[in-house]
């Protein structure tokens, strides 16, 4: 459970870690940046735990990875959008960063809630205002790689199978 | 019911006999791409993987563009673990600065790149290759890490929309023109998970290079993939260019069904299209450019794998003419590819930036993501012929950034302020023959 940070739709990549910060591939040196050409304060005063909410189109732009390993290592749990564009869709479920498309919860989701997440369930609280979503859930595939921790446990898996 | 030209090439390579838009198919790659900035992270991935060696040497091609001559010692660390890399694994087609250029321009011009293709790249521009009729998607560097240890991808088969493009574009009007008069109609995600089919008589009157440039920004409008089937102007282009690097392989040239069905079918009137602007800070901002003209701008960026091809450079030079570049401006001329370079200078273009006052730099994506060679400053304007205009996209969060034709750029960097071609040079470049080729 964490505090929400709640933004608009059509956050890009650019803002969530930008160009100038990308001759570093340590997930810590990220995190200190992350969000920061879209909310300065975001990356000084997130806690473990707490849940970016945004509207549609969350993560589109660039195909930088370093955009979900940098909220990962940032100390967020979880990414609830309207919608996400894909190829941050795939970075996210690849890097183990939980997301769910529910645009029921951040419509009703204000800065500053208190949320929770149940990624295997599909699950979105918002414990301040007592309301319990369902948001889509992800394919059984997707599911497959989430529960391997990410792609390289997957592809891990496979070979081993194979 | 019939399949699209994507269904098919996917089918194709998934090894069945037809797929359908939702379903996750596991697709075999022909050419799986990465850069400085994405195949470092990719490396560490493929490490993690512990398979050893890559599937195919000889289909991964890794390319020095981003940080590109490198720009301060932390890229030119990036850039060292990505030529270590290609020498461990014996990367064939491994792109030194000098020698290659920006990914997009660069794969086909060296015939890597041909119709019926499968290509993943760990770019999100890695779209513009669908100009040539093949599939071609951005992902991130673990997808491709993925891809290096196993020569796949799982891919869930995109709905497709078709635009159909009638009449013929004015003199001034090219593929930048097209594509952001979609996105301003459509939306920044108004093709989200799509793959998008430019089709209609509109296409037959565009050049290789505006088609490379429609399908490009793919991207911007959310979309997986962009493609126009291949015709003549396609397998001529793709012909040219295996003859030249000496690279043989057949190409498949697929259509979609008349019975084909799509989540969506859009018609454009191309003669209606005036030359676009795309105000800050999103793509689909964009207006005719007479409805921004005379916003005053401190820089003019011409390049990216949008716009810095010879014909872009053609058309630029074409506008500057014999003028010299405001006073209060900086320009940036950047050419695509060390070939694209060559030719501009054989054909006298560079001499002819220099001389008008603009900077003219080796290739590079640099200006582009606000990486170096022309990053904007606090409140800075510029007109930019690339394809993201996003808040710092091109350097501080205060900085505007329009997008534009080369064409437009080089008018504004004449004018000094947003300006129509035909405000500072009135023969267009259709008249002049400045279009032919490509």
């Amino acid at each position: 459970m964490g505090k929400a940070w709640r933004y608009g739709d059509n956050v890009d990549t650019d803002v969530i870690i930008p160009a100038r910060y990308l001759t570093t591939t340590d997930p810590g040196d990220l995190a200190s940046h992350a969000l920061e050409d879209l909310d300065p304060s975001f990356a000084a005063q997130v806690k473990p735990g707490d849940v970016v909410v945004a509207g549609d189109n969350f993560g589109c732009g660039s195909s930088r990875e370093h955009a979900a390993i940098c909220l990962k290592a940032a100390g967020v749990s979880a990414v609830v959008a309207g919608s996400f564009a894909r190829i941050f869709f795939r970075n996210a479920i690849n890097t183990g960063l939980p997301i769910l498309e529910c645009p029921e919860a951040v419509r009703d989701i204000s800065n500053g809630d208190e949320v929770e997440v149940d990624l295997e369930h599909g699950v979105v609280v918002n414990v301040t205002r007592g309301q319990e979503y369902q948001a889509e859930p992800l394919p059984e595939f997707v599911m497959d790689i989430v529960r391997a921790g990410g792609l390289v446990g997957w592809v891990k898996q496979r070979v081993a199978a194979s | 019911m019939g399949s699209t030209i994507t269904e098919k090439i996917l089918a194709a390579h998934a090894g069945v006999d037809s797929v359908s838009p939702g379903e996750i198919i596991m697709c075999k790659v022909d050419l799986a791409m990465a850069n400085d900035v994405t195949a470092p992270p990719a490396a560490d991935a493929f490490a993690r993987m512990e398979v050893g060696r890559v599937w195919d040497a000889a289909k991964i091609a890794l390319v020095a563009s981003h940080f590109a001559p490198a720009k301060d010692i932390a890229s030119a660390g990036l850039l060292s673990r990505m030529r270590q890399f290609a020498q461990q694994h014996g990367i064939e087609h491994y792109f030194e600065a000098g020698r290659g250029g920006i990914e997009h321009i660069l794969l086909p011009e060296e015939a890597l790149v041909i119709p019926g293709d499968v290509v993943i790249g760990a770019d999100s521009h890695s779209c513009t290759y669908g100009a040539l009729g093949c599939f071609s998607t951005g992902v991130g560097s673990t997808d491709l890490a993925a891809v290096w240890a196993t020569g796949e991808i799982w891919l869930r088969v995109p709905e497709s929309m078709r635009i159909e493009y009638t009449g013929r574009p004015g003199p001034w009007v090219v593929g930048k023109d097209l594509i952001l008069t979609v996105i301003a109609e459509i939306g920044d995600d108004g093709a989200r998970y799509m793959a998008m089919e430019h089709t209609g008589e509109a296409i037959g009157h565009l050049s290789m290079d505006s088609r490379l440039t429609l399908t490009n920004m793919a991207i911007e409008a959310g979309a997986k993939s962009g493609i126009i089937p291949a015709d003549e102007t396609t397998i001529g282009y793709v012909s040219g260019r295996q003859q030249e690097m000496g690279r043989q392989r057949d190409m498949q040239v697929f259509a979609s069904d008349e019975t084909a069905a799509y989540a969506r079918e859009l018609t454009i009137d191309v003669d209606a299209i005036e030359p676009m602007v795309a105000r800050p800070s999103l793509p689909s901002l964009s207006v005719p450019v007479t409805e921004v003209s005379g916003t005053r701008v401190d820089q003019v960026f011409i390049g990216s794998c949008t716009n810095a091809r010879i014909e872009d450079l053609r058309i630029a030079a074409h506008v500057l003419g014999d003028h010299q570049i405001a006073k209060h401006v900086r320009v940036m001329v950047i050419p695509a590819t060390q070939r694209v370079w060559q030719q501009a200078n054989a054909e006298g273009l560079l001499d002819r930036f220099a001389a008008a006052g603009c900077a003219v730099s080796t290739p590079t994506c640099g200006a582009c993501l606000g990486a170096h060679m022309g990053v904007l400053g606090p409140g800075e304007v510029c007109v930019s012929t690339s394809n993201r205009n996003y808040v710092g996209r091109m350097g501080d969060p205060t900085a505007d950034v329009y997008l534009a034709n080369p064409a437009v750029a080089m008018a504004t960097a004449v004018a000094g302020e947003i300006a129509h071609p035909a405000e500072v040079q009135p023969v267009a470049p259709a008249e002049r023959g400045v279009l032919v080729g490509g």
